[in-house]
């Protein structure tokens, strides 16, 4: 077999990244800022999970362009199968802009464990964008975590935990609405969530819930 | 010379201008590295080079590109401003109306020259509008308090700031230079902004109003704002005015756009901000750069319109 000649290798390096998500990342800048502040910890290629508050259908892309390019590329963001993988523009916006992975959220369709595909990618060495309250909330503040970030975090205890803070967001491109009013928004990055040998389900998600709104 | 010639003499006078900044922002760095405010000049030096070449680029490929790179600093000026303004769920659709149909129809007027429109258009219709779409997101609490805002912002970001491209539609006997006359007028607001600035970090010792704007004082206004006046009335030539009058016009630039910049700062730290943004490097928002321009440049085409137009 041939060497893997240099351009291969970047190739190999930045699967996700399309021109495509390069215009969204231009246009997400244009219209909400996603200016990233850096604020507990720098922009690194360790295994990451990114979690913050849901306020709009904007967040996942305002976060992942946020981060800088070669990071984005090894950075999933997971989406709601049933919004975001429902064929036409907006699974291929999904899955050739922002490299999602998709989650399914209605308990009747899962097959299996519904964390496989993110445990897969994490095993895998990408890093994740999670939402944890699991739907949108109309409110500056998040509501309790759903457990998913729990059982993400057991299973490997070296992913560094990052809380994500959202600002403005939700006054983007509240719920129910469809263009995003132009603002602009900051994404706060947070320090890395200590991790605490046998901390309950419950001790761990409102540390965690509490990690992202020390941020806002 | 034709205008050609002008604007080559103009924006090389601009770049040495910047180039000397440049060059003593450096050796003050290096006489005292630690020191914020000598960073921020730095900082606002670069950011000047940025702001001028994008400027020049714009001039050089005409009255198009100028009338949109100004819808763009109004998107951004009105972006700003939203951000700081605390908006409500129903507040969705007037501001989706401001930022894609108000806005680009302000400017649209202007390529179209239908000045009749332009001048009513945010004012009067927009007026009538907005509280109309607030009132069908069904949402009364603080209904006035919102709706006056948004009508606000827009008339200072979206309705003031157009009127410099708008100085394109003046058609004054004996010249056509209007570029040059948008210049002028940026370069008075500018330069008089820059100015005050510095002889108030010089020799400021008199506040203007403490609570507004700490950096005005008694001493930048009129040392920086006589010499922005001088600085307008020696470039008379660009213009269609004699030397007196383009004095004139100058000192009133100058005085409109430091009230502009005493109002907005009122404005902005009602808001409970100390810069409007942070998108232009050491200068703070794109408001920042255009508080003074947003109440010069209607005060100064109308005065022009008014005694320049036959």
């Amino acid at each position: 077999m041939r060497d893997t000649h240099p351009r291969d290798r970047r190739a190999i390096a930045r699967p996700g990244l399309t021109v495509l998500s390069y215009l969204f990342a231009v246009l997400v800048r244009v219209l909400v800022g996603a200016r990233p502040q850096w604020i507990g910890c720098k922009p690194a290629p360790s295994l990451r999970i990114y979690y913050a508050n849901h306020t709009s259908h904007l967040d996942t892309l305002a976060l992942w362009c946020a981060l800088p390019p070669s990071l984005r590329a090894i950075t999933r963001p997971v989406a709601a199968s049933d919004y975001w993988n429902r064929g036409g523009i907006r699974a291929y916006i999904a899955t050739h802009g922002f490299n999602a992975l998709f989650i399914e959220r209605d308990k009747d369709k899962r097959e299996g464990d519904p964390l496989e595909p993110l445990l897969q990618a994490l095993a895998s060495g990408q890093s994740l964008i999670i939402f944890p309250e699991g739907t949108r909330r109309a409110q500056a503040l998040p509501s309790p975590f759903k457990s998913g970030i729990f059982h993400l975090a057991t299973k490997f205890p070296d992913a560094e935990l990052i809380p994500v803070y959202l600002d403005n967001l939700y006054r983007s491109m509240p719920k129910g609405t469809f263009l995003p009013v132009p603002l602009t928004c900051s994404v706060r990055f947070g320090a890395p969530l200590a991790r605490i040998a046998d901390e309950t389900k419950e001790l761990f998600l409102e540390r965690a819930r509490q990690a992202v709104v020390d941020l806002a | 010379m034709n205008m050609q010639q002008k604007f080559y003499w103009l924006f090389g006078g601009i770049g040495a201008l910047l180039a000397i900044a440049s060059i003593v922002g450096w050796l003050l760095q290096r006489r005292a590295p630690d020191s914020a405010t000598i960073a921020n000049l730095t900082a606002r030096v670069r950011a000047w080079w940025v702001m001028v070449a994008v400027l020049a680029v714009c001039f050089l490929l005409g009255r198009s590109a100028t009338i949109v790179l100004f819808a763009i600093a109004s998107l951004f000026a009105l972006r700003e401003f939203v951000t700081l303004t605390p908006t409500r769920p129903g507040d969705h659709l007037p501001l989706v109306v401001c930022f894609y149909i108000l806005l680009p129809v302000q400017y649209l007027l202007i390529f179209d020259d239908w000045y009749n429109l332009f001048a009513i258009f945010l004012p009067v219709y927009g007026f009538l509008l907005l509280p109309v779409l607030t009132a069908s997101g069904g949402d009364t609490e603080q209904f006035l308090e919102r709706v006056t805002k948004l009508q606000w912002g827009l008339m200072i970001t979206v309705y003031c700031v157009s009127y410099v491209p708008a100085l394109l539609l003046l058609q004054i006997p004996h010249y056509s230079d209007n570029l040059l006359l948008v210049i002028y007028l940026l370069l008075v607001v500018q330069i008089s902004d820059v100015l005050q600035y510095v002889f108030g970090k010089l020799f400021g010792k008199h506040k203007i109003a403490p609570h507004v704007s700490p950096s005005k004082t008694v001493e930048g206004f009129v040392v920086g704002g006589a010499s922005a006046t001088a600085v307008g009335a020696a470039l008379w030539w660009i213009t269609p005015f004699t030397p007196l009058q383009a004095a004139g016009l100058a000192a009133v630039i100058v005085l409109a756009g430091f009230l502009g910049g005493l109002a907005l700062s009122a404005v902005k730290r009602s808001l409970g901000a100390k810069d409007w943004g942070s998108m232009i490097e050491g200068h703070g928002g794109m408001l920042d750069r255009l508080d003074s321009v947003s109440f010069a440049a209607p005060v100064f085409f109308h005065l022009t319109r008014y005694f320049f137009e036959p």
